[in-house]
């Protein structure tokens, strides 16, 4: 008997570790002989830990499972059944191109990786020409994944053509945003495919050292990535001869150090070279002069860990999904008050809605949804009404608010507006990197003008209006020139919370 | 985690380990800190040596960032995220239930050694939030009990 339990940090928060224990335990009482393997998650948060039984049908899964529900395992029709994995409605709808693996097979295990379709993308790679890769990268239309939607072959370009004796491939895993979990599932679920997507990376750009720059409050990932890249170098597929090509690159996994900021790619780069995380101005570029002063490019996680599905299948399979200019699969991560959180890649064009009612299922505690914040604590809060939005980089913007890293939180109508909006200028504030003043000073006095508010002198919204003004021109980043979103989108959207109606009324 | 106070020499040693990493500033402060529960003083002079910095640069890099410590924390650190998938689940009154239980604020280490909690802004568990972290272990959908209960049983 085979059972798959997840190795995933969310399966082991919600009590993997003691499922496994139980299976143990259980087959030893009955003397059956169970073999446990790991496996990433599905995605279907909400259903860890989910089991997975191996059958001739294929695998078939049980869950939430608890230690309590592990003898029915062993017996016929257990009440967690869910049935074939594969054919449950949330696997189904999705298009898994870079997640393909996540869930499927055991992280580790570059063996199952390659039987999986791991490593073609970077073989095909290997007999292309330096141009003809970033070509590729081009049509197939992928943009960044880590918020701004920069087209990621343009990008590559720049770093392949600057002059260097050096050149760094640096990923983004510093995945701050509250809501977002997909750079840590990849990671602990399928981490060849990013190690796959960096070194493709490398032999566009003429890079041979990548760094991963991955955040500490993700001790599973960290664990998980520096075992890969060991498993990578004993096998050839990193080092002094990228599985006999005569490139070279190897990859170095950094731990960030809690600092938010350190997400922007400027700010990671002097952490990176072990300084204080200050933003730096642009230009120059990082594409020119990046990590140490050479060029570099910084991606984020699934920008990159796209990469190897795009030249296994080539760029037009990959460019055929999507909506307008946003090309290709996007990861949602639906998070927060909902009934199915989880993470579900599918095409851009989905509509907000959708996501939230049919996917997510409404809130989880029953209630109305109030409020969706998109794209982590710089990202808009949109209400019900703007539910048929598609899901796309220039919809969104559309409606004053963005993507980002496609992180979906759901709030129910309980949810204090007032308050959201006060958190995002107190997150401002603590994590400012205070380099400049309406962002440092900006977002401590937008803390006290909403406590103003709160307090009953709906006259100070002006001044909140203005503050957030100075923030979004003044800043040099987005963490000062975004915070007004989440602020400015409340007061809209619920102007009663913050007086403004009872003002207008008096 | 060993709480210990470290010899010069053992502080060096942990130093020159990353030595032959490009940009070893964080990598060094996340080795001592490792090792030993937080970063002493007496490691700053050392760092600064030996990367041709002052001690005034070392102790700006280090206290930009959040996770360094200066002094070391209780024995068990709770990490309670404080971000906005776990507020919409309630995060808030959970962090009040549990400060006003231990009697401490964020950041506050018990009077007798035995817990510091910090605020920690997103663990990635934002689909089963609230979310929590004590020790090295992950709890998803936590609450009050849930976090007496891991702390009852730890000394
Ligand atoms: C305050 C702030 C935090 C950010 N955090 C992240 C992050 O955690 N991960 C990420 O990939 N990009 C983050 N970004 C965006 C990066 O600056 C950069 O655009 C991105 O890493 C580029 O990679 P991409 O083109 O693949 O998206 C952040 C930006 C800002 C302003
Ligand atoms: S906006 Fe804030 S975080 Fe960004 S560079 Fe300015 S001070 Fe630093
Ligand atoms: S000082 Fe207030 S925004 Fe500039
Ligand atoms: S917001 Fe709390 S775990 Fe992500």
């Amino acid at each position: 008997m085979k059972i798959w339990v997840p190795m995933d940090s969310a399966a082991k928060a919600l009590g993997a570790e003691a499922v496994v224990a139980a299976i143990r335990t259980e087959a030893d009482r009955r003397g059956v002989e169970v073999e446990i393997a790991r496996n990433g998650s599905r995605g279907m948060i909400w259903l860890e830990p989910l089991v997975e039984v191996e059958t001739p049908e294929g695998r078939m899964a049980y869950g939430p499972m608890t230690q309590a529900d592990v003898p029915a395992l062993f017996e016929d029709g257990p009440e967690k059944a869910l049935g074939l994995t594969e054919e449950l409605d949330w696997m189904k709808r999705q298009t898994r191109l870079t997640f393909a693996r996540c869930g499927l097979t055991d992280p580790l295990s570059l063996e199952q990786y390659e039987a999986h379709g791991g490593l073609a993308g970077l073989r095909r790679a290997i007999g292309m020409k330096a141009e003809e890769i970033i070509d590729e990268v081009k049509l197939s239309g992928l943009r960044g994944r880590g918020g701004a939607g920069f087209p990621t072959g343009i990008k590559w370009d720049t770093v392949r053509m600057a002059h260097a004796d050096r050149k760094y491939i640096v990923c983004n895993a510093d995945e701050g945003d509250s809501g977002t979990f997909a750079d840590r599932m990849i990671i602990e679920g399928d981490p060849f495919c990013l190690i796959e997507g960096m070194a493709i990376a490398g032999l566009g750009c003429h890079a041979e050292k990548g760094f991963v720059y991955l955040r500490s409050e993700y001790p599973d990932a960290i664990a998980v990535l520096t075992r890969a890249i060991e498993i990578a170098r004993a096998t050839g597929v990193l080092g002094a001869d990228v599985l006999g090509s005569g490139h070279a690159f190897d990859i170095e996994v950094r731990v960030g150090a809690g600092a938010y900021v350190c997400g922007e790619e400027t700010s990671l780069l002097n952490s990176l070279e072990g300084k204080r995380g200050v933003v730096r101005a642009k230009p120059p570029l990082p594409a020119l002069e990046g990590a140490f002063g050479k060029p570099t490019v910084v991606n984020n996680v699934i920008s990159l860990a796209t990469v190897p599905v795009i030249f296994e299948k080539g760029a037009a399979h990959y460019a055929d999904f999507g909506l307008g200019r946003s090309k290709g699969t996007i990861p949602l991560q639906i998070a927060g008050n909902v009934r199915h959180g989880g993470l579900f890649e599918t095409a851009f064009g989905m509509s907000l809605g959708q996501i939230v009612e049919d996917l997510g299922g409404g809130t989880a505690s029953g209630r109305a949804v109030k409020a969706v914040q998109v794209g982590g604590p710089l990202g808009a809060y949109l209400s019900p009404e703007q539910f048929d939005t598609p899901f796309g980089y220039e919809e969104f913007d559309g409606q004053g608010a963005l993507i980002g890293h496609a992180g979906l939180v759901v709030f129910d109508d309980s949810a204090d507006m007032l308050g959201m909006a006060r958190f995002a200028m107190e997150f401002c504030a603590v994590e400012s990197c205070g380099k400049c003043t309406p962002c440092r000073i900006g977002a401590v006095r937008g803390v006290e003008t909403l406590d103003r508010i709160a307090a009953g002198d709906a006259g100070a919204i002006p001044l909140l209006t203005d503050l957030c003004e100075t923030m979004q021109d003044g800043s040099l980043c987005a963490l000062g020139g975004f915070t007004p979103y989440p602020v400015m989108s409340a007061l809209r959207l619920f102007p009663e919370e913050f007086g403004a109606v009872r003002e207008a009324a008096e | 985690m060993r709480h210990s106070h470290p010899t010069s020499d053992d502080l060096q040693a942990l130093i020159d380990a990353q030595m032959s990493l490009e940009g070893p500033l964080l990598p060094i402060l996340h080795a001592i800190q490792e090792a030993h529960g937080h970063v002493p003083e007496a490691a700053l002079p050392l760092i600064a040596e030996t990367l041709n910095l002052t001690p005034a640069e070392v102790h700006g890099v280090m206290s930009f960032y959040h996770d360094f410590r200066k002094a070391p924390a209780g024995r068990h650190v709770v990490k309670l995220c404080r971000a906005e998938a776990c507020q919409s689940m309630g995060a808030n009154a959970l962090s009040e239930a549990v400060l006003d239980k231990l009697g401490i604020g964020w950041g506050g280490t018990t009077p007798d050694g035995r817990v510091t909690v910090e605020a920690v802004y997103c663990l990635g568990l934002c689909a089963c939030a609230p979310a929590a972290m004590i020790g090295d272990r992950l709890i998803g959908r936590a609450d009050a009990a849930r976090i007496d209960a891991e702390l009852e049983g730890a000394a």
